[in-house]
């Protein structure tokens, strides 16, 4: 009887055992499917979100945004800040301290050299780093001792936290890319396919644009984790199917960002096997008005050049009116459901950035009209299209072919029908569109229409780069190339003085307010950005997969190692 | 017969160029950037720096001379390497793939076999049951067989596979739950239970080739047997008094089936090519689904490759098939 008692007790704490004493590879198999195929796992290599998301549970930057965009130490023993001494008082560097006792998945110990000849990898001239963006200023990286880094910088950085901040920048191990720098680095397969990483899980095939298999990182520092022995990674097909492996058939644990209908998504939920949740960060979906004139008519070299200022959008109200317009919450209800929510800013998020501007969530057609009226444009001719000084108001819309986008330029055509406008509509296969081919007339760069819409957002949690992209002079153009991140040809001597400040500012709050005054002159002051949706990412889980926070601020699968079975 | 088909072979050569060229040049035309696919977030003088890398900065002849440099010397050397342990290629530049960066005849290695079990294995069962069917149909013609049978094949021309896939899925996989929806390509056959895993997972996308393959071959086996069943030799072999099943099965079988062999081989080099759609539908992650995301990431390299093995797939089928048909029917001599 004692015996009998005693092995019911034992059984009784085995039950428990799990919630209580985690153990590593415990939780048995984890699959999760990406409908884009991972390619490549080093980042530095491609700058795809699929490489990237899929390579962050094998490499590891010294630091990650957590879900509240904050900032957390990973392989860093602290994050370096002002206040703790990590960055010198004039933000010219930054000094980074790794916690001791790390090792790389082959056991061998990771040393500042790592982190030096990281950056290294990345900054070499003939690498095309796809990150190279990320160490823009970095002067040198001096390693202080094995643990210790400091970035030094050309200049002031109000926001050091560009190399090895996010999972855009992750460190790699010095001895297995020592001899793939610059033009070698594509030679090097095994190892881009394979990097060597701190991360909960290590490679153990990888098939490109296929799938990958992973087991637990024998050295990972938390003894605990991860929870799970092995994951299969699964590439390909499209969001639909995803959905569906996750929600209806539950053949996978989690499926990334599902662009679907929200219809779709509750339908699939409907079946009780997963949950989709949702995240919010800094994509914008928008129109950019163009200042310049498109018109065909123009000698080629001089179309969308600030040489020919648009005949009527450079009119800041014909501008509003077409803005007030737009009924906002529609197009949300139409095309993202749980996944949007109607903004009027180009910077929606982190809160310190984000104006509390809201005035053109109300759609106002009456409103619109007087802007119109008063400006002079009536429809003279009753051809249904106002006009002024024989100026049709006749716009051309383009964007990229996608669902969601068609319904938005259906939707708004008809509201600037409306308003007297008549609305020509264009799409546009993503690969040319997005495409920087110079000698294509179909870029959204060379902008060779009125208005177009896509989405944008930035790395991490500072805009600063962001909004200063819209400074005189920095348009896309015939003698850049028109290679440019100033769409809509900007040019406001007041903003540009605003970008410097910005630049210089160290204080948090200050940089705030700055943000929010330039997010406002782009948006509500001057409606060359017409933001319609502020887009969070959707993603999916099988009911029995815990520990998911969902996360737009770096990597979906920043918390990777703490996910384990419900059980 | 021999001279015809080293003729034929010699002929081949230019044509291939020829083809590589024009494949090159509609990819180089073609507006695209390997780049776009890149997040906006990546300033485009980084943008720049990384089409550099990729050695799209020169010219396209020297891009064109390259590939087939690598093509044609550097690829074989290092097959020839890989097969004797020699060391010819010595270190020197494959075929690198846009995306992935890595040689683009490995991942080409890694596809094949998924396409060939599942794009490979629907052609033969398509192949075994079209045939019986067309001979049927042709004998009994317009009987309620040949009826039926024309119905089928008109919804396996008629409906793409893309309506067929899901529906499938729907019925199979959420609704019923006998199949797997997404293709495990790393399942590896080694015992019952994993073969039967793999018999599962290839049952709908083979169903759903099967279907459409049928359709095709048993239209072309149906009619080349009733232009046959009509000739004088088959009535002089139902007067010399033969019973019906060596008429059909022993003369007209046999010539009929002339035509359609040729038919069957042109259609081989198809398999190879996988079914871009189906295999997306199901996940097959094969050669089809390859040479569409490499068109996508505008990877210029995988799809030169992948589309010239097509063409050189393509040329070499029509000359086997037209051997063949010299070889089955002795009328015909290319000598």
């Amino acid at each position: 009887m004692k015996i009998k008692t005693a092995l019911a007790g034992a059984i009784a704490a085995m039950a428990f055992a799990p919630a209580a004493f985690a153990e590593r590879g415990s939780d048995g198999h984890l699959s999760i499917i990406y409908w884009q195929a991972p390619s490549i796992l080093n980042p530095f290599l491609s700058g795809g979100t699929k490489d990237i998301e899929s390579s962050s549970m094998i490499i590891e930057p010294l630091g990650r945004y957590d879900q509240n965009g904050n900032m957390v130490p990973y392989l860093a023993a602290e994050i370096p800040t002002v206040a703790n001494g990590g960055v010198s008082a004039d933000l010219t560097s930054i000094t980074w301290k790794l916690q001791s006792g790390l090792l790389w998945s082959d056991g061998t110990p990771v040393t500042s050299a790592d982190i030096k000849f990281t950056a290294d990898y990345c900054m070499h001239p003939e690498g095309g780093c796809a990150q190279a963006a990320k160490f823009d200023k970095v002067s040198s990286v001096d390693i202080v001792d094995d643990l210790t880094v400091t970035v030094h910088f050309s200049q002031a950085m109000p926001n050091p936290y560009g190399p090895f901040m996010g999972g855009q920048s992750p460190i790699i191990q010095k001895a297995q890319f020592e001899n793939c720098m610059g033009a070698k680095a594509p030679e090097c397969t095994d190892a881009n396919f394979g990097p060597i990483g701190t991360g909960p899980f290590r490679v153990t095939e990888f098939r490109t644009n296929d799938v990958i298999q992973m087991e637990a990182n024998p050295n990972y520092r938390d003894p605990a984790k991860p929870a799970f022995a092995t994951v299969t990674f699964k590439g390909g097909g499209d969001a639909t199917a995803a959905g569906r492996a996750v929600l209806e058939t539950g053949e996978f644990d989690y499926a990334w960002n599902l662009q679907l209908a929200p219809d779709v998504i509750d339908s699939m939920a409907a079946a009780g096997v997963g949950t989709a949740i949702s995240a919010f960060g800094s994509l914008v979906e928008r129109i950019e008005v163009n200042l310049t004139d498109p018109s065909s008519s123009l000698p080629e070299g001089e179309r969308s050049t600030v040489a020919h200022p648009h005949p009527f959008l450079s009119n800041a109200n014909v501008r509003k009116a077409l803005s007030i317009a737009i009924d906002r919450n529609l197009l949300v209800e139409v095309g993202y459901g749980r996944a949007g929510r109607p903004t009027c800013n180009l910077v929606p998020a982190p809160a310190l950035y984000a104006s509390d501007n809201t005035e053109c969530l109300t759609q106002d057609i009456e409103g619109a009209k007087a802007l119109l009226e008063a400006e002079g444009y009536v429809d003279t001719n009753g051809d249904g299209v106002r006009e002024k000084d024989g100026v049709e108001l006749r716009v051309l819309y383009q964007t990229s072919t996608n669902a969601v986008r068609q319904d938005f330029q259906a939707l708004i055509k008809e509201w600037w029908q409306e308003i007297g406008v008549a609305t020509e509509l264009r799409n546009l296969d993503a690969s040319v569109y997005f495409g920087g081919d110079p000698g294509s007339p179909d870029t959204y760069q060379k902008f060779y229409a009125d208005v177009e819409m896509y989405a944008n957002n930035f790395d991490g949690t500072d805009p600063q780069a962001y909004l200063g992209a819209y400074r005189c002079g920095t348009e896309p153009k015939p003698s850049s190339q028109w290679q440019g991140e100033n769409i809509n040809r900007f040019c406001d001597p007041n903003y540009d003085a605003l970008i410097d400040q910005l630049a210089q500012t160290g204080d948090l709050e200050e940089r705030g307010r700055l943000g929010r005054m330039m997010n406002d002159m782009m948006t509500k002051d001057s409606n060359v950005i017409i933001p319609l949706v502020d887009r969070g990412r959707v993603s999916a889980h099988a009911n029995s997969l815990g520990g998911v926070v969902l996360n737009t601020w770096d990597s979906e699968l920043w918390n990777v190692s703490d996910w384990y079975r419900i059980k | 017969m021999l001279t015809y088909t080293i003729r034929r072979l010699i002929l081949a050569v230019p044509t291939l160029l020829f083809i590589a060229l024009v494949i090159f040049l509609l990819l180089e035309l073609a507006p695209g950037d390997p780049m776009a696919e890149m997040p906006l977030t990546i300033p485009p003088e980084v943008k720049e720096k990384m089409r550099e890398a990729l050695g799209l900065g020169q010219p396209w002849y020297v891009r064109f001379y390259l590939w087939l440099y690598q093509f044609f010397v550097v690829e074989p050397q290092y097959w020839i390497d890989g097969l004797f342990g020699t060391n010819f290629a010595d270190g020197a530049q494959r075929i690198i793939s846009f995306q992935s960066r890595s040689p683009v005849f490995n991942t080409i290695a890694e596809r094949i076999p998924q396409t060939l079990w599942v794009v490979g294995m629907s052609y033969v069962v398509g192949v075994l049951i079209a045939l019986p069917i067309g001979i049927i149909s042709a004998v009994r013609q317009y009987s309620w067989f040949d009826n039926f049978g024309t119905f089928v094949s008109m919804v396996g021309f008629s409906v793409p596979t893309f309506f067929t896939g899901v529906l499938l899925i729907v019925i199979f996989s959420v609704n019923l739950g006998w199949f797997p929806s997404i293709y495990d390509t790393t399942l590896k056959v080694d015992d019952w239970p994993s073969f039967v895993k793999q018999l599962k997972q290839m049952a709908m996308p083979v169903f759903v080739l099967a279907l459409y393959n049928a359709a095709q071959i048993s239209r072309f086996m149906r009619a080349s047997m009733l232009d046959n069943l009509g000739q004088d030799y088959v009535r002089t072999a139902r007067a010399k008094g033969m019973t019906e099943k060596v008429v059909v099965l022993k003369h007209v079988l046999r010539n009929s089936l002339i035509p359609v062999v040729t038919v069957i081989a042109l259609g081989v080099p198809q398999v190879f090519g996988g079914a871009i759609i189906t295999e997306q539908v199901f996940k097959v992650n094969g050669l089809g689904q390859l040479l569409i995301i490499a068109i996508h990431g505008n990877d210029v390299p995988m799809v030169l490759t992948l589309t010239f093995i097509f063409a050189v797939l393509i040329v070499v089928f029509n000359l086997i098939a037209d051997i063949l048909y010299g070889v089955l029917d002795p009328r015909i001599r290319y000598d």
